[in-house]
């Protein structure tokens, strides 16, 4: 009983004069009961749906405004280009278009038959099933108030064209997205875990008292990570074109562009963590919390952005998985360009370049 | 100034509130064998750190090569060699390739690296181990690997910390006559060790306490002005009678 004792206060030692393990220790289950709390919520909400209202009657408004009360749909905040509505789709300035061809309010006073049309964008799958089955439901409503005695016979049908992803395949949304994720960790995990080995060996210091500067090791270091992470990426392209089929809709070029950016704001988290650790175990805890979780969580890989709570959403703008995720699947699934992409492509480059930075001064320092 | 290897005074550091280095000051003349003894943890490990341009001070002055530690750190680094009292060789390559790399790391170009390497495996005594994964070599050839690595690029001043700790007796005999022509040829030698027969070796010693230096001279001379029976009596002595002053009455 006694040992027992001495043992147990021994251990809470260890653990209160490590603070960083205990950080770690403390902040993951917190960060993950966080994330799996709020994060995971299915229930889509303000869907942005465009509607092009080419037929103009009272009735026509009435079904927009119907779409509009309901809380699954808002409206875009561009309105939708008559001609060629479906580069509101390609933008992802709105997630479905409903298109009202003329004599719909006719069809309407006169009970007669009348198709509805629908665009829908299908690399998002559980998005684009919920914006069927909501604007159904909401169009079967407004018909049932037409009808004057209750009668159930729906006269107006939607019919729909799922573009980008029309088998709605949910490997096709989770694929892309895995490859940012993998990505992201490899890099981040593997410069850590070789910095902080060198600091174990000594050899880093014995590198350090040759005339190299900071920044020619460590580029010497990472280049072979960048070109894993390439290839680690390159597979599961492959693989996904194999196994699952994904089609590859845009330019091979413009995403290993952007590969490369995003793979070396990785590397610099990863080199972030090993100039403030000194083993190789805890940079690998610290690796993995900091990159998977976020990029799994916070990129939109499975779960919607917009339908966290305000400061998740914050959070994710952090998170280079974010961009990433939205620039391969756009690119893959819609053959997005940089026209459409350069926004998030800036927001990465800006990313990068202060991860970069932080991480380089970090490494520099003389003081321990 | 310019015959002085290494000159320090009143050199600082500090982690948080502990003085590691505690305001020191010591020349070394070129060519010399200085021997840099402390008891563990009396901040000689720091001392070195500072002058090779690892650490930065907290404050004083020193300079290296006369070079000044502050600004001209990268001056120091071509001009020195170290060997860290860590094991720092890559354990997964083999001594070549470490020298290779080190070689390359030193800024040497491939046909420098090849003649050192052949002078060095050579002089050191390699031959038969060069070859081998430096983590499966025993601990005395692995020591002189790792001067051979500090010396790849002729430098003027080395730095050893603890070079022999670990290593049997004939292995350090030989690693001191190895010392001793390197100085002969001018090399300036800045030495840690525990071992008080090889503090004799030496041309002078400090001995270090608590982040100051408490003894400054030649070894005989230390021992007779003690009146001492040898070094070891006089360290042990010198250091516990400061532990004594300064323990709590
Ligand atoms: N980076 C650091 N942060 C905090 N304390 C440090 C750091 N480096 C060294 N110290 C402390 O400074 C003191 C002096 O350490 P140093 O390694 O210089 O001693 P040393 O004389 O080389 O000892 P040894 O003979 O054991 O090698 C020790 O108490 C050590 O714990
Ligand atoms: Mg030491």
């Amino acid at each position: 009983m006694r040992q027992l004792r001495f043992i147990a206060k021994k251990e809470f030692y260890h653990i209160l004069r490590d603070p960083r393990s205990l950080a770690i220790a403390i902040a993951m289950p917190i960060l993950m009961t966080f994330l799996y709390g709020y994060a995971i919520n299915l229930d889509i909400e303000n869907i942005v749906v465009a509607v092009v209202d080419f037929d103009r009657t009272l009735e026509s408004r009435q079904l927009a405004d119907r779409l509009y009360q309901s809380t699954y749909f808002s409206r875009p905040e561009r309105s939708v280009v008559f001609e060629d509505p479906e580069a509101a789709l390609r933008r992802s300035q709105a997630a479905a278009i409903m298109i009202i061809r003329p004599g719909f309010g006719e069809a309407v006073r006169g009970r007669e038959r009348f198709s509805l049309g629908m665009l829908v964008d299908g690399s998002d799958n559980t998005l684009s099933a919920a914006i069927q089955h909501y604007s159904s439901v909401i169009v079967a409503d407004y018909t049932r108030d037409q009808m004057p005695l209750n009668l159930t016979v729906p006269f107006i049908e939607i019919s729909t064209q799922v573009l980008y992803n029309p088998d709605l395949k949910s490997s096709h949304f989770f694929v892309p997205g895995l490859v940012a994720i993998i990505l992201m960790m490899i890099s981040a995990l593997l410069t850590s875990i070789t910095i902080t080995r060198e600091k174990e060996t000594g050899t880093l210091e014995q590198l350090r008292t040759a005339p190299v500067k900071p920044w020619v090791i460590l580029s010497g270091k990472i280049a072979p990570y960048i070109l894993l992470a390439l290839l680690d990426g390159i597979l599961v392209l492959v693989a996904a074109e194999l196994l699952f089929g994904i089609p590859f809709a845009g330019s091979e070029l413009l995403l290993l562009g952007f590969g490369l950016i995003y793979v070396s704001a990785a590397l610099s988290v990863g080199i972030l963590i090993s100039s403030l650790v000194k083993t190789q175990q805890v940079a690998m805890i610290a690796a993995l919390t900091s990159t998977m979780l976020p990029s799994v969580m916070l990129s939109g890989f499975i779960f919607a952005i917009r339908n966290m709570p305000r400061p998740l959403q914050g959070l994710a703008h952090i998170v280079p998985a974010k961009y990433f995720v939205t620039i391969i699947r756009g690119i893959m699934l819609k053959g997005a360009g940089l026209d459409i992409l350069v926004i998030h492509g800036l927001s990465l480059v800006a990313l990068m370049a202060v991860l970069m930075t932080v991480a380089a001064r970090k490494f520099d320092t003389r003081a321990g | 100034m310019n015959d002085r290897a290494v000159v320090v005074e009143d050199l600082s550091r500090h982690f948080g509130r502990f003085r590691a280095v505690d305001g020191i000051s010591l020349t070394v003349d070129r060519g010399e064998i200085f021997g840099f003894l402390g008891a563990n943890g009396a901040g000689k490990t720091t001392t070195i750190r500072m002058l090779c341009g690892l650490l930065a001070p907290t404050a004083g002055k020193g300079s290296v090569a006369g070079f000044d530690i502050y600004r001209q750190a990268e001056s120091i680094k071509k001009s020195i060699g170290y060997m860290s009292q860590k094991f720092s060789l890559y354990p997964d390559l083999t001594g070549r390739e470490n020298l290779n790399f080190y070689g390359a790391a030193y800024g040497l170009d491939r046909k420098q690296i090849r003649v050192r390497t052949q002078q060095l495996t050579e002089r050191l005594n390699l031959q038969d181990f060069v070859d081998r994964l430096s983590s499966s070599l025993p601990v005395g050839w692995r020591q002189r690997l790792a001067l051979g690595v500090s010396l790849l690029h002729e430098p003027k001043i080395l730095f050893l910390d603890e070079p022999t700790s670990g290593v049997d007796p004939v292995f350090r005999r030989k690693f001191w006559q190895l010392l001793y022509e390197l100085a002969e040829e001018g090399v300036t030698i800045f030495v840690t060790t525990h071992y008080m027969d090889e503090a004799e070796y030496c041309g002078r010693i400090s001995i270090m306490h608590q982040g100051k230096i408490v003894e400054l001279g030649r070894p005989f001379e230390l021992v007779e002005r003690y009146r001492a029976a040898n070094l070891e009596d006089l360290f042990v002595d010198l250091i516990r009678n400061r532990d004594n002053v300064n323990a709590p009455a």
